[in-house]
This record gives structure tokens, sequence and C-alpha cells, in this order.
């Protein structure tokens, strides 16, 4: 089994507590850099090791954390972003529940070298069980003062707060989950300005993800280039990649970046359901294009996906077998992101509602010639015309299935019903 | 008319709030969730009284509850079943799973059964995908459900729902 890195401990009873984190390695990387680092050095060590943001997009964490301007006068915000709501991912669910003090003592560090004094941890409304497992973590912090005011004696303060949202995807996006921090309906804002200059509040504001700051403490703590030296050269470390669907043994797996998409899927997920074929995979959550069976040796990492023709994204791997109706994906996932559009753009609110229109048509046996055509239209105005991501991540479901699987859509709309047959049944 | 307002532990931690955050809006989502952890649902009524006490003109708690899809608007059942519908899910039999939960609870989608004891809805995904399929039953998660498991939940529900003053919300 390759090294682990975030889910060492994962399985550990009471890893939870900070007993037994403590027990385990855990808060020595934070006294380190109160006592031997300025905040500059940590975010070059961060830099170093290629740290790439886990939520999605990949940016190079320490990078980000470099845009903070030091001189502004202003108070200066973290923002950990725990509103995992992409479908097909579910790891920093597992990270915040099982293991929530290398969560914090990574935040209080990247909180540190952006010299914030005020943090929020933004997660999703949903995980009631989380929210109590960081709430409790949090005091835990706070008695052994690694959070709180003078923080060891380094003259450095900081407060967390738990912040829980609604219940909207939308709010996973920086911007828009800044305005539900602030108490508005969570619509993005228009970038430039970016949120390291103007963020919450007004104010300098970095946010990154759960997984990303979990990775944190090692860095400190084993140094950039241990970090660096795994996984490929632009992708360094570990990843945990969700692994869900019609596979044998779905789960968190966390392995080094690069690994394949074949040894994932049928060394640690144990194959294809029932032994079934492979049809397709989505390889990086919902908002990335599928990919067909002969991309299965494609290496996951943040270039590589890339080149195959999707992308890495959250690393929600999920994986359909040969039953499955590609309209029906299409439909179903357009479904969601046309009730999670913060309607703020035309594009994205009108044209996710169109594009429903005519999946539900074409699943319901009511298609028409041209539906195709017409759907890749509306992808095409979409795509590139939205404020935040959210329209560009409606758009693979529907153009990817067509593109791979049209004749699909063209049966469908001939005979007036479903290519595959049969339909999964719960037992 | 009591049972409707607001308890005086709504109201302390409601006050808590109040001040806590470097902008009170901050406060809002916040008190949608102390609302919602009394009452199960966020209905006007509750948002006036607690505007009120976080000192926050109610139309903004109230754009706010509107635009959070996780806060039902109305009383739902003591067992609000919530199911997972998105893919991962669905590969794994979610539409049947719903379909089986209504034909046991002969009910319809949103609707409260005549014992007042569940509604069931479809949501979208809860970020529970490798433990599909599954449903969130008020704020505990039940995942890798088969039929066995559920009929076994709901006779769980049933009897501890029946019993005087019933389940935590």
């Amino acid at each position: 089994m390759p090294e682990k890195i975030l889910f060492k401990y994962i399985d550990e009873p009471g890893q939870d507590t900070i007993k037994v984190y403590m027990k385990n390695g855990g808060y020595t990387a934070l006294p380190k850099v109160l006592k031997e680092y300025t905040p500059d050095q940590v975010t070059d060590i961060v830099k170093e090791s290629g740290l790439r943001g886990r939520g999605g997009a990949g940016f190079p964490a320490g990078v980000k954390w470099s845009f903070v301007p030091k001189d502004s006068p202003k108070p200066k915000y973290l923002l950990i972003n725990a509103d995992e709501s992409e479908p097909g991912t579910f790891k920093d669910r597992q990270l915040l529940e099982r293991d929530p003090h290398q969560l914090i003592e990574g935040s209080i560090i990247a909180a540190y070298a952006v010299q914030a004094h005020t943090g929020f941890i933004y997660i999703r409304g949903e995980f009631g069980y989380g929210a109590k497992q960081l709430l409790r973590a949090l005091s835990e912090a706070e008695e052994k003062n690694f959070l709180g005011k003078n923080i060891l004696g380094s003259g450095y303060d900081l407060t967390i707060h738990l912040h829980r949202g609604g219940g909207a995807y939308i709010c996973g996006e920086e911007t828009a989950l800044m305005e539900s921090i602030e108490g508005r309906r969570g619509l993005s804002r228009v970038r430039p300005p970016y949120p390291a200059i103007v963020g919450l509040y007004g104010c300098p504001t970095v946010i990154n993800n759960v997984e990303t700051l979990s990775n944190v403490p090692h860095i400190i703590n084993k140094g950039a280039e241990w970090f660096a030296s795994m996984g490929t050269r632009k992708s360094t470390g570990t990843k945990i990649f969700s692994l869900s669907g019609q596979v044998k043994r779905p789960g968190n797996y966390e392995l080094p970046m690069g690994i394949s998409l074949r040894e994932l899927i049928y060394e640690y997920g144990g194959g294809i359901f029932e032994d079934r074929e492979l049809k397709a995979v989505i390889p990086g959550g919902s908002s990335t294009p599928i990919l067909t069976p002969d991309k299965l040796d494609v290496k996951l990492d943040f270039e590589s996906v890339v080149e195959a023709g999707s992308m890495l994204g959250s690393a929600g791997v999920i994986v359909m077998d040969e039953t499955t109706c590609m309209v029906n994906v299409a439909w179903r996932l357009t479904r969601f992101y046309q009730h999670e559009s913060c309607g703020k753009c035309t594009p994205c609110r009108e044209g996710t509602y169109w594009m429903l229109k005519i999946l539900e048509r074409i699943e319901n046996g009511k298609g028409e010639s041209g539906d195709v055509e017409l759907l890749l239209d509306i992808c095409n105005y979409i795509e590139g015309y939205t404020v935040c991501p959210l329209g560009d991540a409606a758009v693979p479901a529907v153009r990817s299935t067509i593109e791979h699987f049209q004749e699909e859509y063209d049966y469908h709309i001939r005979n007036k019903t479903c290519m595959v047959k049969g339909k999964p049944v719960f037992k | 008319m009591n049972t409707m307002s607001l308890s005086k532990e709504s109201i302390e931690k409601l006050q808590e709030l109040k001040d806590k955050f470097p902008d009170r809006r901050t406060a809002i989502l916040p008190a949608l969730h102390v609302v919602y952890d009394q009452f199960g649902y966020v209905g006007d009524e509750q948002l006036k009284e607690a505007a009120e006490v976080v000192e926050l003109p109610y139309v903004e708690l109230a754009e706010n509850a509107s635009f959070y899809t996780m806060f039902p608007k109305k009383p739902v059942g003591k067992y609000f079943i919530q199911v997972c519908t998105n893919l991962s899910c669905a590969l794994l039999g979610a539409d049947s799973l719903v379909d089986y939960l209504l034909e046991k609870l002969n009910v319809k989608l949103g609707e409260i059964t005549p014992d007042g004891l569940f509604t069931v809805v479809t949501v979208e995904c809860l970020g529970s995908c490798g433990s599909a399929p599954m449903m969130q039953v008020n704020d505990e998660y039940h995942e890798n459900l088969t039929r066995e498991r559920v009929d076994e939940l709901l006779e769980e529900f049933r009897r501890e729902g029946t019993k005087k003053g019933g389940p935590p919300s």
C-alpha cells in the first residue's frame, strides 16, 4: 500500500479527540511554525511543496496565500471551505468527522501565514454530525491554547467560527460562500477583484478546501521536499479519490497523484458491480466530462486528466456500467444544476432550465429531431458566459454524453424509449 | 399558541449570536438553524420572532430562508426523510428506494402521513455517494440501505414516534 498522509490514522478509534490526535504526532507542526518561522516562510514552504487546491480548481495554495497584501490596514480572513456538495465527492466529510484536528491545525497554520485573526469553517448544513465533531474539536483546541489569544505565548491571536450552510451547492463557490457568511443569498460575485484583495466583509481573504488545509501540518513536519516527492512533478502529494457508483468497493481512497484510473477502479474498487461491463466514468465530480473505457489508463493528476479530455476536479470518481442510460445521466445531472443555479446569470438560470425541459421530453418519449443540436447550442451559450463556474459545470454532463453516446439520444428520440434495458433496483 | 413561540433556550442562543460576528448579518444563517432545530421547519411567524431577538429586519431573514433549501417552510412529519436521488445513489437504486418508502408509508412525496410521523422528499447529493443508497432522517444519515434496513428503521421510528413526547426533532 502506498504511503498515506491524511488517512494514516483515520480508522484509529479516538483519532477525532485531541488526546489521540496528539499521541499520533498532532499539534507538533503548530508550535514549530510559531517558534521557528515567519508567516512568509510558512507560505514559501507550502509553495515549494507544490500543494494545489483540492476543492476542484487545483490552484497552488501557497501562491494563493502570497496574494494577500501585507500592507493592508484591513483585517484578513481565512475561510475553510467544508461545503462539500459536488455530486460524487465525499472525502471532506470523512476528514472532518474522523480527523477534525488535522484540519484545525492546518487551518491555524494557514491563518498565521496570512496573518488572519478570524477564520470561518463553512460546513454544509446537512453535515450535522460533522458540525458537532468540529465544534467539539474547536473547543478542545481552545482549551490547549492552540486557538484563542496569544497562542502558545507567541502573541498571535486566532478565533475560528463554525458556520453551517443551508443546503445550497452554489455556496461552495468562493464568492457565494462569502455572500452567505455575510448574511445574503448565495449569489456569486464578479471577479476581479479576487478574494485575496476584496473578500469577506470587503477585506483580504484566503479560502481553502478541507483536504488542502489538512495536508499543511504534514508539509511543515516533514518538509516541502518530502511532499513534492510524491505524486507527479506538477501534481504533488496524495489525493483522496471518492469512488462511487457501480463499483464493488466504493469509498474514499488516498493514493498518490498520478495513479491510473484502471488501478483505482479495478484494484482498489474491486472492479465493476456484479461483474458487468464498464461503460463510462466521471473522473472529477459531476461537473467534469465523462470518460469512456478506452481512457482507463489515464493517470489521475491535474494535467493528465485534462489531456484525456476531462478534469480531475474534486476527484469524485463515478463509475457507470453497461446498464446505465446516458440520457438519464444527463437529465439527472442537469436537474441538479438547474436546481442549484443561483439565478444571477441568465445563461445559467435559463440555459439549465431549457436543457432540463428538453432532456425531460426526450426521457419521456417526446423528443423531437433537432433536440440534440438544440442542447449543444444551449451548451455553447452557457459556457463562458456566466459569472461563476456553475454555468460551465452544467455543460459537460450534456455535451460529453452527446459526444460519446449520441446514438442513445437518437434511439430515445426515434423509438420513444430507452436503448438500455433495466433500471437499477435497490434490494 | 405557546408551542409556536421560540423557547427560552432558542432565544438565549439567538441573543448569543447577535454580537458574535464582525457583522451582525452573519448571524442570519445561524439564526435560521436555531429556528429549524426547534420547530423542524422555518415559518414566517418564527422568523419574525427571531428577527426581533437578533435585531435585524424580518425581510433579511426571510430572503435568506427562501434561498436555502434545507429548511422546510411548512411543518413536516416528525421524521423528515430526505432521499438522495443524485447520480451515485441513483446508480444503486435510489429511485426504487423512494418508491418503496412511499408505498410502505402510503403517502405522496412531500406530504405528511396521517399520524403526523413521516414526510418523504427527494434531495440532491448529500455527500454520501460511497455508501449509496442513503437517506437523511432529521439530522442523521442512514447509509448502505437495503429493504430490510429500511423496514427496521421505519419500525423503530414508529415505535419511538408514538411514545409520549415523540422524538427529538
